[in-house]
């Protein structure tokens, strides 16, 4: 907050003598989705400084990372973004696979990009059922969650779990995709285009959408990349940057897709590149379902994948050179993870989500660090939200696509 | 009284006399009825489940059929559902929303977390919102499906049914 001197300015230089207008907007607010917190200075209605307060669900899931191994923290990081579980979830396996050196079956690979691109269908639909919902148009909402309940019955089909699944693990998958799933996403695939032009019609021309939509919360592609943003939020200002094409990860070498971008930089381009998005992840899952064919009867996890409960420690026995040249055996701490750092980045629906682990040799991480999209997207609310209205903060926050779960840790 | 003699009953607890519009039962009978029949949520999401919660009130699952109508601000609202972890940092909000709520009140904790911390057992979360709320009822899950949110919503409505003398001032 800059407006120490311009708050002396206002109150004993101007004529009008008038104090600066705060408003608390949060925690408790639904169109926040969460717990964010704004302090907004206001003129009028005019929002000249904003300022968001996070941390209110901050629940250490860094720090608890350290107590738990591999597979333990990948169930952790379902709750970190929550509406696309299983993207952390490739992120954290990714990390602790490059760690470990385990190279992961192609049919895993497989089925991890077409979980992946199901969670990003996942999150862009609830994105778009709340950012609609948030500016006026209800009926979106409904129509949005008939989608994303299909999305997630598929998913109860494939691992169990509607929302937190827990389904990669290290070196692999838990369970192999059934014929019955297999079937049923070619259903998907095939309906759910149609249902993107059912969206795209109640929006893209709708006067009061355009309204709200067109010219707010504008980023040039210069101060969009300064401020951090990545995802769609960047893409939207016409950066085709995409972690998925730059450093391909799992099977996203083996597809083509294009990555969308926008024009302006706006909440409609932002909009128009998740559309675009969910087109592409339609096509993706496709390929990736044609090419799982090839692949029948292979296995999804890798030989050299640890297990579920890995031994808090191990010693073995081994001989030591003493300086006279006499042979003793001594025991010494056998290493359960390898020694060293690991880092892996993953285009996230919300952005690059990135996993930084070191490992001292022991069954958990020394110390593991999350780069989550959401985080850095809100620090760029205040620049976007300068200058418009109160009632155009809710779409800068609908637009750039903030999870406080993901945000707080 | 000849009144009585000639009444039917013809719900449990609910007369009528034949004939006309006069129903005869106890006040404790309407007003929970009543308030069995529109308990008003507050839209309060904190974590995970409240996606859960969205998608019981969204179009597959359907709250509005129990008259479950979710309510922006918790001046309109019957119920809060602490739908996801309570850190320290937001107990007090929670609190203070719910002093805000008119009674009769009620709190329904969604989820292990809000139970009783679930996997959190760090230094920033509550370890459950019966810390610090009276918790009516408990439902398990991480997240609970949408079935299970239905379950404890309806187990809640039984609750409310069962009450007795919560109106006047000496409630």
């Amino acid at each position: 907050m800059q407006p120490l001197i311009e708050l002396e300015k206002r109150q004993v230089g101007e004529e009008a003598w008038e104090e600066p207008f705060f408003l608390n907007m949060g925690p408790q607010h639904p169109s926040t989705h969460g717990v964010l917190r704004l302090r907004i200075e206001l003129e009028g209605e005019t929002i000249v400084n904003c300022e968001p307060v996070i941390g209110y669900l901050h629940r250490g899931i860094e720090k608890l990372a350290e107590t738990l191994n591999p597979n333990q923290c990948i169930l952790l990081s379902d709750r970190l973004d929550y509406i696309s579980s299983v993207a952390n979830n490739v992120a954290f396996a990714l990390a602790f696979e490059r760690l470990m050196k385990i190279e992961v079956p192609r049919r895993a690979r497989l089925i991890r990009t077409i979980v992946s691109e199901m969670a990003r269908l996942c999150s862009h639909l609830l994105w778009l059922a709340t950012h609609a919902l948030d500016i006026g148009a209800i009926t979106v909402f409904l129509y949005c969650f008939r989608e994303r309940e299909w999305l997630l019955q598929i998913f109860e089909k494939i691992c169990g779990a509607r929302l937190t699944h827990g389904y990669v693990r290290v070196g692999g998958v838990r369970r192999d995709f059934t014929p019955e799933v297999v079937e049923e996403l070619y259903e998907f695939v095939r309906v759910f285009p149609e249902r993107i032009l059912d969206y795209e019609t109640l929006l893209d021309e709708n006067r009061i959408w355009l309204k709200r939509t067109k010219g707010i919360g504008v980023v040039s592609p210069e101060k969009a990349i300064d401020l951090g943003l990545t995802g769609p939020s960047l893409r939207g200002s016409g950066v085709p940057y995409d972690v998925r094409k730059f450093r391909p990860y799992d099977a996203y070498d083996e597809v083509e897709f294009l990555v969308p971008t926008g024009k302006n930089g706006d909440t409609y381009d932002r909009y128009k590149v998740r559309m675009q998005e969910m087109r592409q992840s339609a096509s993706i899952i496709k390929q990736c379902l044609d090419k799982l064919s090839e692949t029948e009867g292979e296995p999804v996890l890798s030989e050299k994948a640890p297990d579920l409960l890995l031994p808090k420690m191990r010693k073995e026995v081994c001989p030591m050179l003493t300086p006279k040249g006499k042979v003793v055996f001594r025991t010494r701490k056998k290493e359960i993870i390898p020694k060293g750092e690991a880092f892996a980045s993953i285009e996230a629906p919300k952005g690059e989500l990135a996993v930084y682990v070191i490992s001292d040799g022991t069954d958990t991480p020394w110390r593991l660090r999350i780069r989550t999209p959401s985080f850095v997207h809100i620090s760029a609310i205040p620049y976007l939200a300068k200058g418009h209205m109160i009632a155009d903060l809710v779409a800068i926050i609908g637009t750039l696509d903030i999870v406080l779960g993901d945000s707080d840790k | 009284m000849g009144v009585e003699r000639d009444t039917i009953e013809i719900a449990d607890g609910v007369k009528q006399i034949p004939g006309t519009p006069v129903f005869i039962t106890k006040f404790d009978k309407v007003i929970n009825w009543a308030r069995a029949g529109s308990m008003w949520p507050l839209t309060f999401g904190l974590a995970c489940c409240a996606i859960e919660m969205m998608a019981t009130g969204a179009s597959h699952y359907d709250l509005d059929r129990f008259g479950i109508i979710f309510r922006a601000s918790p001046r309109q609202a019957d119920l809060i559902i602490v739908a996801g972890t309570v850190t320290k940092k937001m107990a007090p909000v929670v609190r203070r929303v719910y002093d805000q709520m008119p009674e009769p009140k009620y709190v329904v904790a969604m989820g292990s977390c809000a139970c009783s911390g679930g996997v959190f057992r760090t230094y920033s979360v509550a370890q459950g919102c019966d810390q610090f709320l009276p918790v009516d009822v408990y439902i398990p899950g991480c997240p609970p499906r949408p079935e299970a949110l239905l379950h404890g919503l309806l187990k809640l409505q039984e609750k409310i049914k069962k009450e007795t003398k919560r109106w006047g001032f000496w409630r």
